[in-house]
């Protein structure tokens, strides 16, 4: 298969903010490394809470996640290439670079919503209806999700993209710490949607809709719930997290390449299945997890070691508890 | 000696005291009835008999021996069987098969006998095969023997599944709730097939059932259980006049002044 | 005699193709795809066991086909040839043509190890987190083998061209080819035995319900570490033989990728279908190669074909049945042992 090109993660060890290799640990280097990991982790989180909301509803391991992330990626570079002014089109009105981008990040999440449930639509419905064995709708997502891989680079080709600087970069110092506002925003941003993710689905009635679904789906239909509503829902919420994270994740590393979301995304369901899947705090706090791991074993090992450190700490976690960190284990009726 | 013995028994699921301080002993041959009103307990005791949860505090004791700590498996290969009360046969293998791997304990070949298929091999597969078709004749199922098991009738899903309890060739016997979802035909049909098992294979008999007319058609000793707690223990005719038994099921009696 | 029909079809099959790969007539492409349909089968029908008879979800298979590949390759570098890492030869060159079964076999127990040390703490687990344990099992090997420097790390393993030379040298045959016939057989062979036996459906038992399974005397924990330790030893003999037939490895070539390819390949067939199996890994790989010169598109074309094969027919070619079910006739020709 053309996917071994998983370099694509190590881009971001270059960039100059993350040192690798041996080197003394300062206490300015571990606050460096927290603020990084920390902005890695969101990444992360992000996503995991995408895979954590559809399994939370449907038991379903949402493999075309990753590749969503992707996806959101692109829109929102066409969608600002849009508005500056790439295309043949061009803005009556100049746009500063921060409206544009609030522009492109809304509308790309909802352009990759729609992908979403275009895919809920598509692929996964039909089977659910027909009564199709998990592990036949967790292939037709395998599937899709190389299906957006190469569809993208067959579409556009490999070379890859750069994102457009919209948000100026401003570097602040503080007591030898440096950080970019870029970063700031992407740990905030993680933060608020977390926020408000907790609050949609512990206050709201369609929020209370999602929980009770993955109890009992047909007690649910027969409490006069509409599930394929609750379940688009869903979709529309964990798609858009994707882009979200897309965009931003382009923000800080502006490299677009179609591979992009395969590693990002199984390593971000690993740390949802460590949070404890289905559970969105599990999600929130895994994806963190995994970026700490990630980030100050890169800062302390040579960064080839990363990902086998990073996975045998994971299992380690997982082996100690099994149901992940927030998850329940459900005790079997019989 | 008691075939079952089980000793202040108590078993928590988080918080919830699902059994407290429970005790019984079943004698051989002794077919004791488990009654009580939904969420008492009843399946509990079943699943702490059969090693499928260990009991948090207390000691399950069968034929002399401690059973707690076991698995479900080990327990099993010790001689007691046991039925589930939503029935939970293996739907994709025919019902020959069914009752072929409910032997596994006593198949005494391994994985290189299986693919080599030694002389060890062939003896026992033809043993174990043999045994399922005396036990679907025993059970009238015999025109079913290449049937799946979700395509037979109800009636007949609960039989064989009571068959393939017996193939365990069990000392004692734990049957979830036999009746459950059956038509009264049927049960005048299971209540003379436990009746038959119990004196052909001298069974040892625990029955969980809400269905009154089985379980005072068959049991000689009733145990009523209410929260966790045995409220009442003694025959039939006793435990009917019960008032702690009627409390249970039909709530408190009301006084109602003119 | 009826018995061994089987056997002696698919001997002259075998005959005829390396008769005819001997004598030119059929081409080196040709004879490679044949090759690759052979690994295919083993590395379907073992995942099989896992994902479709005992009915977890294992994604990691092209991780204990790794564990094979390399400690084959390795093995056969060292004895068999004079490289830069081994120095000379440890026994003649002359001696891979008897030893190289051998070798592969080592392999396959290596990867089997692999298997057992992943079974042991996962018989707890089940679904899906089966499926993370063998996803990072997957990425573990894969990145343990990119940071061996010694084996070439990232850059890959070779020298396996040299061990196939001197086997030739003794013989001209086609031997690499010769054993993937042997050992495809032999894999088919195991699991059929395996899964009809009384045995072996306990696997099937646990996958149509566990609990059940466990409380009708069916040791479940044991059961899951048998066939987690045959499916991946299988694995790994199919990686000594894929190593062999490139005559180069990289750990590049057993991604997570290669592992859905396998996946894909045992849903194709039908999950607990042996047939199945066998005729979705020779249609998969066939189709792979009607398809390259799409070259891209190919990835785009296969996946939506086999989402619209899904919506259609979503138990696979196969279902749960063989092909004996299928045609009653042919079970003439497939009798069990009489019992």
């Amino acid at each position: 298969m053309p996917g071994t090109a998983f370099h694509y993660h190590k881009l971001f060890l270059n960039d100059g903010l993350i040192t690798s290799g041996a080197y003394k640990l300062t206490l300015e280097m571990f606050f460096q490394n927290f603020l990084n990991a920390l902005q890695w982790g969101s990444f992360y989180a992000l996503i995991a809470l995408g895979y954590t909301l559809v399994y939370g509803v449907l038991l379903l391991i949402n493999f075309a996640h990753g590749d969503i992330f992707m996806v959101g990626a692109y829109i929102g570079f066409f969608i600002a290439s849009f508005f500056l002014g790439s295309y043949a089109f061009h803005l009556p009105f100049a746009l500063s670079g921060n409206v544009i981008f609030v522009f492109t990040v809304i509308i790309t999440m909802v352009l990759t919503a729609g992908v979403g449930v275009t895919i809920e639509r598509v692929a996964y419905r039909p089977l659910r209806k027909k009564g199709a064995g998990r592990l036949y709708v967790v292939i037709t997502a395998l599937m899709c999700g190389l299906v957006l891989e190469n569809g993208n680079l067959a579409l556009l080709g490999a070379s890859r993209k750069s994102f457009p600087d919209l948000i100026e970069k401003s570097i602040y110092t503080i007591g030898g710490v440096t950080f970019t506002n870029i970063k700031i925003l992407v740990i905030v941003t993680t933060i608020l949607v977390f926020l408000f993710l907790e609050a949609i689905v512990r206050k709201t009635k369609i929020g209370m809709a999602m929980r009770a679904i993955s109890y009992d789906r047909v007690a649910v239909l027969l409490m006069g719930i509409p599930l394929d509503i609750v379940i688009v829902f869903t979709f529309i919420l964990g798609s858009s997290l994707a882009a979200l994270a897309g965009i931003l994740f382009v923000t800080a590393y502006p490299v677009l390449e179609p591979y992009m979301g395969a590693m990002v995304g199984w390593k971000a369901f690993i740390a949802a299945v460590v949070g404890g899947i289905g559970e969105i705090r599990g999600a929130f706090v895994g994806g963190f997890i995994l970026g700490f791991i990630e980030i100050y074993v890169a800062a302390v090992f040579p960064s080839t070691l990363r990902d086998l450190i990073a996975f045998a700490i994971l299992l380690l976690l997982l082996s100690l508890k099994p149901t992940g960190i927030f998850g329940i284990a459900r005790a079997q009726k019989i | 000696m008691a075939i079952l013995e089980l000793k202040n028994i108590n078993h928590y699921f988080g918080g919830l005291h699902a059994v407290s301080d429970f005790s019984l002993k079943v004698e051989e041959g002794e077919l004791i009835g488990l009654i009580g009103p939904n969420g008492a307990g009843k399946t509990t005791i079943f699943n702490l008999v059969s090693g499928f949860y260990k009991p948090t505090e207390g000691e399950i004791g069968f034929c002399g021996k401690s059973i707690s700590g076991l698995k479900p498996h080990e327990v099993t290969g010790l001689g007691i069987a046991r039925t589930f009360q939503n029935i939970r046969l293996w739907n994709s293998m025919t019902v020959l098969e069914n009752l072929c791997i409910s032997q596994h304990y006593r198949l005494g070949y391994g994985f290189v006998d299986s693919v080599l298929q030694t002389r060890r091999y062939v003896d026992k597969e033809k043993e174990v095969i043999k045994s399922a078709r005396e036990f679907l004749e025993i059970l009238d199922l015999k025109e079913c023997e290449n049937e799946y098991p979700k395509n037979l009738p109800y009636g007949l899903q609960r039989r064989l599944e009571i068959g393939r309890a017996l193939t365990i060739r069990p000392r004692l016997l734990l049957l979830d709730e036999p009746a459950a979802g059956m038509t009264a035909g049927d049960i005048e049909q299971l209540i003379k097939l436990v009746k038959w098992i119990r004196e052909k294979f001298k069974l040892t008999i625990l029955l969980i059932e809400h269905q009154m007319k089985v379980v005072m058609g068959l049991c000689e000793k009733i145990c009523v259980l209410d929260f966790g707690e045995i409220i009442a223990e003694g025959i039939p005719s006793e435990i009917k006049k019960n008032p702690r038994v009627i409390k249970a099921y039909l709530g408190e009696e009301v006084t109602v002044n003119a | 005699m009826k018995r061994y029909l089987p056997f002696i079809l698919y001997g002259i099959l075998c005959f005829v193709v390396i008769a005819g790969a001997r004598s030119g007539l059929i081409d080196t492409y040709q004879q490679l795809i044949i090759m690759f349909i052979g690994i295919n089968i083993i590395l379907c029908s073992s995942l099989n066991l896992i994902n479709g008879y005992m009915g977890e979800f294992s994604c990691g298979h092209a991780g204990f086909m790794a564990v094979g590949a390399y400690v084959t390759s390795i093995l056969n570098v060292w004895l068999f040839t004079s490289s830069q890492i081994f120095g000379e030869p440890v026994l003649s060159p002359v001696a891979a043509v008897f030893l190289f079964p051998v070798t592969l076999i080592v392999g396959g127990i290596a990867a089997a190890l692999a298997g057992l040390l992943v079974a042991i703490p996962s018989v707890r687990t089940r679904g899906d987190y089966l499926a993370i344990i063998t996803l990072a099992v997957n990425y573990i090997v894969k990145s343990s083998i990119e940071n061996i420097q010694v084996i070439g790390g990232a850059r890959g393993f070779m020298g396996m061209g040299k061990v196939v030379d001197s086997m030739t040298g003794v013989l001209n045959l086609p031997w690499v080819m010769i054993w993937i016939f042997a050992f495809t057989a032999f894999c088919i062979w195991v699991l059929n035995h395996f899964v009809n036996s009384t045995y072996g459906k306990g696997i099937i038992a646990i996958r149509d319900d566990e609990i059940a399974a466990e409380i009708m005397s069916v040791d479940t924990n044991r059961m899951k570490i048998v066939a987690f330790t045959l499916s991946s030893g299988m694995a790994g003999v199919a990686g000594g033989l894929f190593a062999h037939v490139l005559g180069y490895i990289n750990p590049g070539s057993f991604t997570i990728m290669k592992s859905t390819e396998i996946m894909v390949m045992v849903y194709l067939g039908g999950m607990g279908s042996l047939s199945g199996s066998v005729l979705s890994a020779v249609s998969f790989t066939l189709l792979m190669e009607i398809l390259r010169p799409l070259q891209v598109y190919k990835w785009v074309l296969i996946p939506l074909l086999l989402i619209i094969l899904m919506l259609f027919r979503p138990e696979g070619i196969m279902g749960n049945r063989e092909l004996t079910d299928v045609f009653p006739k042919l079970r003439r020709f497939f009798p069990s042992k009489e019992l």
